[in-house]
């Protein structure tokens, strides 16, 4: 038991239970500030996983602007005065159901491989070699997730504007 | 050495489920997006602790390319669910029935 294994199940703790936490609240606001944590968590275990670049991305990403975002939308929605019904009984079967089919197929896929028993050793990918290994290798699909974020901003801008002009006219 | 990779799947397993519990069972669109994002995010772990046992760049690309579009999905997702709400005044997934 190294120190790095101590941190990481440490983090994966927190992680799970932070996570937990957010899944099961009824207010929005505290399921958003508990999942914060939980990618704040995921951020660090990159970094002890020798992510450095995708840890500083995550939190930015992740735990900066997504959840920033649902706080917004949070906050114009006021959903407070919505009365969720929390977890029922239907839907209990089909989640039940998965999660068994889930548990059995991941077990047997970790029990069928004896090589991940070894321990990884600790590396660390320099953010500058990730930048070249990724612009030299990857250019093409770097180009395609950046015209996917401006697809999606012109979506956006679209059913904004749509959503506008309807009501002018219920007006 | 750090810890076995199989611990880092179960961890990354055990992440999914919760999203997906999150998706299924929550009566509220907001939380159906979160179970999304929850998902997506242990693929992401799971993705760098691959990289990190084959000593490779190309799972760390990956989890680069499902940040990309957790937040491209991300943004839609919402921009429809506000889209909803201003049309049906609820976010409950049942009242589009």
């Amino acid at each position: 038991m190294t120190l790095y294994s101590v941190i990481f199940y440490m983090l994966a703790a927190l992680i799970l239970v932070s996570t937990g936490l957010a899944v099961t609240r009824r207010n929005l606001v505290h399921a958003v500030v508990y999942l914060v944590i939980s990618f704040f968590g995921s951020a660090m275990l990159f970094y002890l996983l020798g992510a450095p670049l995708l840890a500083a991305l995550e939190v930015i990403i992740y735990a900066g602007a997504i959840m920033v975002l649902f706080i917004f939308i949070i906050m114009m929605l006021k959903v407070e005065a919505f009365e969720e019904q929390f977890f029922p009984i239907r839907q209990w079967i089909p989640a039940a159901g998965m999660c068994l089919a889930f548990i059995v197929a991941g077990t047997l896929i970790i029990m069928g491989d004896p090589e991940s028993r070894i321990p990884l050793k600790a590396a660390v990918a320099e953010p500058v070699f990730f930048g070249h290994y990724l612009f030299r290798k990857h250019w093409l699909a770097i180009e395609i997730v950046s015209l996917l974020l401006l697809v999606a901003v012109v979506a956006v801008l679209y059913l904004g504007k749509n959503t506008e002009k309807k009501n002018e006219d219920r007006r | 050495m750090i810890v076995p990779y199989s611990h880092v799947i179960m961890l990354a397993g055990i992440l999914f489920l919760m999203g997906m519990f999150c998706a299924v069972t929550r009566r509220n669109l907001i939380m159906i997006l979160l179970g999304l994002e929850i998902m997506l995010n242990s693929g992401a772990v799971a993705f760098i602790g691959a990289a990190l046992r084959w000593q490779h760049f190309e799972g760390q690309a990956i989890a680069l390319f499902i940040l990309a579009v957790a937040a491209a999905e991300v943004s839609v997702g919402l921009a429809l669910i506000v889209c909803a709400y201003k049309r049906k005044g609820s976010i409950d997934p049942e009242a589009y029935n």
